[in-house]
């Protein structure tokens, strides 16, 4: 019979096999999720346009507030394939949705509800008046005032510099005429117009000031980015123009 | 510092044992008080006073840090440098690197914690340090890795003790997660983005977050049970046949689990039903654990009676037979249907981290600091004082969380007479507001039993310092 004796009396054959028996987990179940193509699904318009597009400029710098704010920690953006959840969110998440989400902010508590879907569901004015003061929107709430976000300009000065950083984890925003271009094929037009990164600043403004998410249009606040980021949650796929029995392949 | 450099002191490097063991004390006080004040957030909101600093969502990651990583972490370097030198007859490496690696950890628990109420997070959960700390963590778990390892490799007994095992395990899991986990791209100095996206992210970050619980809060611990329990006891390790397996079994194990922390979300089903089937593996090499613990007992269950240090290692292991008990079962697809997103897996955590990794540390560091003092403890009576507010607070705290995760569950699936919702969010919000209350009640419990073993062990610092060198006889065992 095997000797355990051996391994004890060798650090170095003891560490081999340490290792050896702590990677194997990971490497069956990580690394193949990089190499299937069904991990993600694909979600295309009729047209053959992805549904799913990485933020623009002003969600972006929203989603770094969400993060920074540790919203994660009380809210989760991923709906179950449950028909409670279906009733009280909408349609169950899928992998595309969070595709471009560096990092994934899915949640692992709901302390709050999902958010997975929150994005036009209540208008600008209730959102920031939420933020502000959620009990005076929703007496049961215990979530934290906001107010600051209201108060504090949004710093745009390296939104560029942040969206550079994405590009190259691989979110497709473009730098150069061909990748635009390419971005104009996969997108369409005006997609790709909020993904290219010599705009990004100019762009960003614009959308605060045509959105007017806080209410005053003449500035732009981290509660513009914020509420602009909260309203787009979800909202990328339009599940009515998809038929539903094409995601269960990828399960 | 080395001032009471007599007997082992001097074949031993105890100077950062003692220090590690000053700073395991603080943290845990601070992480615990955190701990408490962001419980009583939840139950009465106005407690975040509109101030950016000291909000839920900042202040939760200071207290996972505080408690993981100050108190645990400090924990685990103290008792993992007395034990690998008592074990391998030899003093560590290097006394240079050993202290770097006090001040380096000491600077990154302080970094992580302003970064977090700062805002400067990279929105992982129990990873949120930005990358300069991340890197500075690499650097100091390097030395660690070295000191220890190095001094596993000058040992004068032939055999590697099976505390040194876990501790190793530890160390090589913990760089391993800790560098996947990690990748990203900076923006600035305290902004990056990270690598991986969305269901990948979400898979890697797992395989740390529950490994981090398996190597840092489990593997770990259970080294520092194989050296304290049969020492406080006076008695051999139960089974070494019983060591070897569940040492493999749960090396190998834990790194498949992470999945079930993403049951019914957007990952493959192939990937959380593989974790879901390792989980419930990992009951037996848990278990074997539990039982080579509780076992080494035997014939010393008398002591029980009189000594609050070994009811600490006890109630220790006996709560940590129940969370391996109790995370298998949540592990389960349709269990965890039920209990992922509610409370229920806050209790759980804290069944074990309060439950298993706090009291095996107390019983641990109150074994040890007379002994790196050279004195004894101070007073017997509120070791165990402690010993009944960690395990009521305890009680208190995962009993409120397993009625208010249990009740979340139900209310948020429940239909009416016409099969709609029967209950809005809010009101399941509104539900859990007494449980809540009870849940901070129970953490001040605990923590109560935290600042007395503060004063307790301040005192017998206190005490030993007073005393001419080697006035009490030297307690070397």
């Amino acid at each position: 019979m095997f000797d355990h004796g051996k391994i004890e009396k060798n650090i170095g054959l003891m560490l081999v096999l340490t290792m050896f028996t702590i990677s194997i987990g990971g490497l069956v179940e990580i690394v193949p999720l990089f190499f299937i193509k069904g991990t993600v699904e694909d979600v295309k318009t009729p047209e053959g346009i992805k549904m799913v597009r990485p933020y623009s400029p002003l969600e972006q710098r929203g989603r770094d507030i969400y993060i920074r704010e540790g919203c994660y920690l009380c809210h989760s953006q991923m709906i179950r394939p449950f028909r409670d959840e279906a009733l009280r969110y909408g349609h169950y998440s899928l992998a595309a949705e969070s595709q471009y989400d560096h990092p994934f902010q899915w949640g692992s508590k709901r302390t709050g509800p999902d958010l997975a879907r929150v994005g036009k569901k209540y208008s600008n004015e209730w959102q920031v008046q939420h933020l502000i003061a959620p009990r005076s929107m929703v007496p049961e709430s215990v979530m934290p005032n906001y107010p600051w976000l209201l108060a504090n300009a949004l710093d745009t000065s390296d939104v560029a510099d942040r969206m550079a950083a994405l590009r190259m984890t691989g979110v497709p925003y473009s730098t150069n005429k061909a990748e635009y271009d390419n971005n104009v094929k996969e997108f369409g037009a005006d997609v790709a117009k909020q993904l290219h990164i010599p705009d990004a600043k100019k762009n960003l403004i614009e959308q605060a000031q045509t959105g007017n998410y806080d209410g005053d249009a003449s500035n732009v606040t981290e509660m513009d980015a914020l509420v602009a980021y909260l309203q787009v949650l979800g909202t990328m796929v339009d599940f009515s123009k998809l038929d539903n029995d094409s995601f269960v392949k990828f399960r | 510092m080395a001032s009471v450099a007599i007997g082992s002191g001097e074949q031993y490097n105890y100077d950062v044992v003692r220090k590690f063991t000053i700073m395991a004390l603080i943290w845990g006080a601070v992480g615990m008080l955190v701990g408490v004040f962001i419980a009583s957030e939840l139950a009465w909101p106005f407690l975040n006073f509109d101030i950016p600093y000291i909000t839920f969502g900042r202040l939760r990651p200071v207290h996972t840090g505080a408690v993981i990583f100050g108190f645990g972490g400090s924990a685990l370097f103290a008792t993992s440098y007395y034990v690998v030198q008592r074990t391998c007859q030899t003093r560590l490496l290097s006394d240079g690197m050993a202290s770097f690696t006090f001040w380096g950890w000491q600077a990154i628990i302080v970094l992580a914690a302003l970064g977090d109420v700062m805002g400067y997070t990279q929105g992982r959960e129990y990873a949120e340090m930005e990358w300069p700390i991340d890197l500075l963590i690499t650097v100091v778990w390097v030395a660690y890795a070295i000191v220890y390892i190095g001094t596993i490799m000058k040992r004068k007994e032939p055999h590697i003790y099976v505390a040194n095992w876990f501790y190793l395990a530890f160390i090589l899991a913990t760089a391993l997660l800790h560098i996947f986990n990690n990748l990203a791209i900076p923006v600035s100095m305290t902004q990056s983005y990270p690598l991986f996206a969305g269901a990948q992210d979400a898979m890697v970050q797992w395989w740390y977050g529950h490994n981090a619980v398996g190597f840092f809060l489990t593997a770990a611990f259970l080294g520092m049970m194989y050296y304290f329990v049969p020492k406080q006891a006076g008695r051999p390790i139960y089974s070494y046949r019983l060591s070897i397996v569940h040492f493999w079994g749960l090396t190998f194990m834990y790194m498949w689990a992470g999945a079930h922390h993403l049951h019914w979300t957007a990952i493959p089903d192939w990937t959380s039903t593989l974790a879901a089937t390792f989980s419930i593996m990992l009951l037996m090499p848990s278990w074997g654990g539990m039982i080579n613990g509780i076992m080494t007992m035997s014939g010393a269950w008398d002591k029980l009676r009189t000594d609050p240090i070994l009811r600490f290692m006890i109630v220790a292991l006996s709560f940590y037979g129940m969370s391996t008990f109790e995370g298998p079962m949540m592990s389960l697809k349709d269990v965890n249907a039920l209990s992922h997103y509610t409370d229920w897996t806050i209790g759980h955590v804290h069944s074990g981290a309060l439950g298993w990794v706090a009291m095996i540390s107390f019983g641990s560091l109150y074994h040890l600091l007379p002994k790196l003092w050279d004195t004894k403890m101070y007073s017997i009576k509120l070791i165990n004082a402690h010993f009944w507010l960690a395990t009521i607070g305890t009680l208190m705290y995962i009993t409120a969380m397993w009625i208010s995760g249990i009740m979340q569950g139900l209310m948020w699936r429940a239909y009416d007479d016409f099969g709609n919702l029967q209950y809005s969010f809010a009101e399941s919000v509104a539900a859990m507001h007494p449980y809540y209350a009870m849940r901070a009640l129970g953490g001040a419990v605990f923590l109560a039993g935290m600042l007395l073993m503060l004063y307790n062990c301040f005192m017998t610092i206190r005490q030993a310092k007073s005393m001419p060198a080697g006035g009490l006889a030297a307690s070397a065992a």
